[in-house]
């Protein structure tokens, strides 16, 4: 199973997420970067069905990017937000829904630091903290050996250091 | 005058089944729309895609892995259909061009067109830029054109792309579910997990390329002896900056027999001709 961790703190956001890329039973690729950079200061971290993550996530970043040359100003977190949630809800519907799962973190100079929770029913929702995964009534499973851990703030995005939990 | 038509479509939109739909189509995206357009009445959703022949059933073991002497690549050559070996000698690495090259896994047919349309879509693209394709490129297109079958039962399952550029040896995963993963070693088809015990414990990057030869031939053929799906011989191709080459087909029914079994089937024979 996929985690992503999004904590949203007085002037920063701090986002995980795991590191796995698994086929069925095989683990393929144990150093896998689930987040996308949409903008310096905004990540969109996804997961979910296998093809659907990297098409989705890319056609948003790709799209946020367009903005910014065409305006000359950058989407900021919640417009980016809400622009990804338009593009589920109108492909959910359609024969080709994406099944995917979404945090989107990011920074604003007005509005300060911004964590948003989306679901592959284009439910969201913005949140001093969130998570996918795997979870019961109070608890959030995690069983995956490594997380990249990255937090925004008013400088931008830093890599904070890989999370690997026992042994390497 | 179909068949222009037909070779004028990119590959992007070709091939999907143009079901005429009398109730409403999609309504219009609005101005950020994606690049390539999905055709109206595109049957993906399984009440309306198109009944199989028969079932479909795939198994191989391919392999490839990067190292210092290159990239190297490995399959087993016997196509299977159903629990019967169809073909004993197939040939499930198929060169792109002279500097890449894609393993197979899955349905046989559809590995086989995509990989010329893939090809195809390379030679088209160096004479239209002047320059190569980069493998990751090369593996993005053949991602995105499979996008549309997407939830249709095409099995390109589990093909690699892997080549030797400017910037060094690469290998991508590419497979019909859209995942495509950018790594240094991948094994694909049913007799994968065998193979993955042999070489998780013995690739490295300093290997060389006899080392690496012996591993890659080693996993096929622990695969193929516990796997039913794969077998008959291995073929090895070598990628190098100058190039692929390919080693000789080598069957391995001769290391087929453990050593230990030999030892006590000709103690058998001595028994019985004793008596």
């Amino acid at each position: 199973m996929e985690y992503l961790i999004g904590i949203q703190g007085p002037d920063f956001v701090l986002v995980a997420a795991d590191n796995v890329a698994a086929s069925s039973i095989i683990q393929m690729k144990h150093d896998y970067d689930k987040m996308f950079k949409l903008s310096e200061k905004i990540l969109l971290l996804c997961v979910g069905e296998a093809g659907d993550t990297v098409q989705f996530a890319e056609y948003i970043q790709k799209n946020v990017q367009l903005y910014k040359m065409r305006n000359g100003y950058e989407l900021s977190p919640a417009a980016a937000a809400n622009f990804t949630r338009k593009n589920l809800a109108d492909y959910l519907r359609s024969r080709t829904p994406y099944h995917v799962n979404l945090l989107l973190a990011g920074y604003d100079e007005a509005d300060g630091p911004g964590l948003y929770y989306m679901d592959y029913l284009s439910a969201l929702a913005k949140a001093p903290f969130a998570a996918h995964g795997y979870g019961l009534n109070r608890r959030f499973i995690l069983n995956l050996p490594s997380f990249n851990v990255r937090l925004i703030d008013r400088e931008g995005i830093h890599d904070l250091e890989k999370l690997t939990l026992g042994a390497k | 005058m179909a068949s222009a038509e037909y070779l004028d479509e990119s590959p992007i939109e070709f091939g999907q089944i143009r079901v005429v739909q009398s109730s409403s189509a999609m309504p219009s995206q609005d101005s950020m729309e994606p690049t390539f357009s999905l055709p109206i009445g595109l049957p993906l959703s399984s009440s309306h895609s198109v009944p199989l022949p028969f079932p479909m059933s795939h198994g191989t073991t391919t392999l490839a892995f990067i190292f210092q002497g290159g990239v190297l690549a490995a399959a087993d050559t016997r196509s299977s259909c159903s629990g019967l070996v169809a073909c004993p000698a197939a040939q499930k690495i198929l060169p792109i061009h002279s500097h890449l090259v894609g393993t197979t896994s899955g349905t046989s047919a559809d590995c086989a067109l995509w990989k010329r349309i893939l090809a195809r879509e390379l030679r088209l693209y160096q004479l239209r830029h002047g320059r190569r394709l980069s493998t990751g490129g090369a593996a993005k297109l053949l991602s995105h054109m499979l996008q549309p079958f997407k939830g249709t039962e095409l099995s390109v399952g589990g093909q690699q792309c892997f080549g030797r550029e400017r910037s060094g040896p690469s290998l991508y995963y590419v497979c019909s579910d859209g995942t495509r993963l950018k790594g240094t070693l991948f094994s694909v088809g049913s007799g994968s997990p065998y193979a993955y015990s042999v070489l998780d414990q013995g690739v490295q990057w300093g290997l060389t390329v006899q080392e690496a030869v012996s591993i890659a031939r080693e996993a096929v053929f622990r695969a193929t002896y516990r796997d039913a799906y794969s077998g008959n011989c291995v073929d090895l191709y070598h990628i190098t900056s100058k190039g692929w080459t390919r080693r000789n087909r080598e069957d391995l029914k001769e290391e087929g027999v453990h050593p230990q079994w030999r030892v006590s089937f000709s103690t058998l024979t001595v028994e019985t001709a004793r008596e």
